[in-house]
């Protein structure tokens, strides 16, 4: 690819500014594809990371980002202060544990359990209707979850009612409503999320399998010992890979399933958040806790990473 | 790379069918047990939408007082009929698919561009731009940086404050640039020999090939955009403007009565009927319950393109 003039500069000079400016004007047609492009992401993903200045900010609106005045880690301090702000960082890490614990197991049973059905099209059929919930937003599903669970009207309650029990309203009560919360959501993510194990499944070896079933091995001993053992790199990975999501709080659906009955669990980071910073207009104290949450994120990440490469040679980079 | 549900292999099937080793008397339990226990799994999924249904098409005047199960007692379509002729609901349908169809479209071609320069090789600083471009995935303004942007632009209101914050998506862009890394060198190299420029490779040479990434970062991006609310509830505040998510949001969960018009109700009524609610939210759904089937091979195919390292 490279011209004889691009090899003579290697040869002088690979680095330095002259040389840079004349690779961008050899290979301008390519960087014009890409600049709209550069232009988009600096304008949206960068301006407001250049905004989390505020964060160190006294922000008032009429100053503006760049008139209004240092305060050094004031907010912080303020923030940190406000007891409501560590009740809803203690229900974003039991949220977060909760929907690791058990939702993380769910779709790698599903998947075994999928995996042992012989017959082909029932198998995919049940695959296919499993991912619905995945497509469907967590508005519809609120209403949804909402009007199955009603004390009133939901079939849940005629159940209830049916076997002489009384009806529990399960999402009005702060002793049940994270329940509510993980279930829900391991609902909607556990056909989505068995896509990955059942592939992996799908790569096992059969010879395995049939020179077991020679030894007469049982079922249960094939999925113990060549099953499990066949998926556990990619249940690390993707273990690994969910570790870290554990400060993020499912904003989309705490907030539609929430109400003010259960406030005391359901303030959770991300909705409080959107409370003190676009319903008060406390901007600072909002984009402090977002910078905040985005660096133990961001680090969290980094962590997993780091231990990935060391437990698997795996990384994400 | 084609590894998919439709490849997942029955296991041993010749040895099965010829039953040369019978299943124990345990065996035969848990597949049964397995077999039913799927099934009403797969209920759970199924119901609530049905339920949704149901409610929908019932008479809200009578059915107050019995339960739904499977089908209601009184049927009637009055529930649809108040829910169609609301001006927000179709205004919100229209403004969904008009931000679905943008949206997905300007993404798409952004994200491509930017994926196919992050893709050659001899791009200039490609290790920065790339660094740009993933930094993203991981830090971010967060909710009021973005919000006071929006607003310093003039964009609130707009059509565009949907559209364009999201349309530079790290994820897909790296899908896409692993995709395009895979197609050979060689292709290219002839047509710069023969002339074409950058634009004209990309259009004859690399698009077609890249169907299969571009139909399933699409259809991620057009689900994404008719599932999406949050930026249209806070950047968009005119109700005639708002998309059908947020009405939805609006009618369903926070009670607002006056988005339907509830004509032929006798009595006035103060709370909006289940049946009214549950008409929207299917009207809501139902594009996505119909397409689903037909897309989720693209979806499940693009799951597994991003979970193999590139």
């Amino acid at each position: 690819m490279k011209s004889k003039e691009a090899q003579l500069a290697i040869g002088k000079k690979k680095s330095g500014f002259r040389y840079m400016l004349k690779q961008y004007w050899k290979y301008r047609g390519l960087f014009m594809i890409m600049i709209p492009s550069v232009i988009m992401l600096i304008i949206f993903k960068y301006v407001p990371i250049y905004g989390i200045q505020i964060a160190f900010k006294n922000f008032r609106l009429k100053a503006g980002i760049w008139g209004s005045p240092w305060v050094g880690l004031d907010v912080f301090r303020k923030v940190f202060g406000m007891p409501i702000f560590w009740q809803a960082f203690q229900n974003t890490l039991i949220l977060g544990v909760m929907n690791l614990v058990i939702g993380f197991p769910m779709p790698v049973i599903l998947a075994l359990l999928l995996n042992e059905i012989r017959h082909e099209r029932y198998k995919k059929t049940l695959q296919t209707i499993s991912y619905l919930p995945h497509f469907v937003s967590w508005i519809t599903l609120s209403g949804l979850f909402i009007t199955l669970l009603s004390p009133s009207t939901g079939p849940v309650a005629a159940l209830y009612r049916l076997v002489g029990a009384q009806p529990y309203y399960f999402m009005g009560e702060v002793s049940t409503f994270r329940w509510v919360l993980v279930v829900t959501n391991v609902w909607k993510s556990i056909g989505w999320g068995s896509i990955v194990y059942l592939a992996a499944l799908s790569g096992v070896d059969q010879e395995m399998y049939e020179a077991a079933l020679i030894d007469g091995a049982s079922r249960f001993q094939r999925i113990w010992y060549i099953t499990l053992p066949s998926i556990a790199p990619t249940v690390t990975i993707m273990l690994i890979l969910r570790a870290g999501s554990i400060v993020s709080d499912n904003f989309d659906q705490v907030f539609n399933m929430s109400n003010a009955a259960v406030y005391k669990v359901a303030n959770v980071l991300g909705v409080y958040t959107y409370e003190i910073g676009l319903k008060n207009m406390k901007y600072s104290e909002s984009t402090a806790i977002s910078l905040f949450l985005n660096v133990i994120s961001f680090a969290m990440v980094m962590l997993t990473n780091t231990v990935s490469k060391k437990v698997n040679d795996y990384g994400i980079w | 790379m084609e590894i998919n549900q439709a490849s997942v292999k029955p296991r041993m099937p010749e040895r099965k069918k010829n039953n040369i080793i019978k299943r124990t008397i345990g065996e035969k339990i848990f597949d049964t047990f397995n077999v039913i226990f799927l099934g009403l799994i797969c209920f759970t999924f199924v119901y609530p939408f049905w339920y949704l249904f149901a409610t929908s098409i019932a008479d809200s005047s009578k059915q107050a007082m019995s339960q739904i199960w499977f089908l209601p007692q009184y049927f009637s379509l009055d529930s649809y009929r108040n829910v169609l002729s609301s001006k927000f609901v179709y205004l919100g349908f229209m403004w969904s698919i008009i931000r679905t169809v943008l949206g997905t479209a300007v993404a798409l071609l952004l994200s491509y561009h930017f994926a196919y320069a992050l893709s050659k090789r001899y791009l200039p600083n490609r290790n920065f731009w790339t660094l740009l471009l993933v930094f993203t995935m991981f830090f971010s303004g967060g909710m009021v940086p973005n919000f006071l942007l929006i607003k310093d632009l003039g964009m609130m209101n707009s059509i565009w404050s949907l559209i364009l914050p999201g349309c530079i998506s790290a994820y897909n862009i790296t899908i896409m640039r692993n995709f395009l890394m895979s197609i050979p060198d060689s292709l290219e190299e002839s047509a710069h020999i023969d002339g074409a420029n950058d634009l004209t490779i990309l259009y004859r040479i690399f698009v077609p090939l890249s169907m299969p990434i571009l139909a399933t970062v699409g259809l991620w991006d057009a689900v994404g955009h008719w599932n999406a609310w949050f930026d249209a509830m806070i950047y968009i505040t005119t109700p005639e403007k708002q998309v059908l998510q947020v009405t939805l949001r609006r009618i369903v969960l926070e009670g607002s009565n006056s988005l339907v018009n509830l004509y032929g109700e006798e009595v006035q009524v103060t709370m909006t009927p289940e049946t009214i609610k549950a008409a929207v939210t299917m009207v809501t759904t139902l594009p996505i319950l119909i397409v689903y089937p037909f897309i989720q091979k693209y979806f499940v195919k693009g799951v597994m393109v991003g979970s193999l390292k590139g």
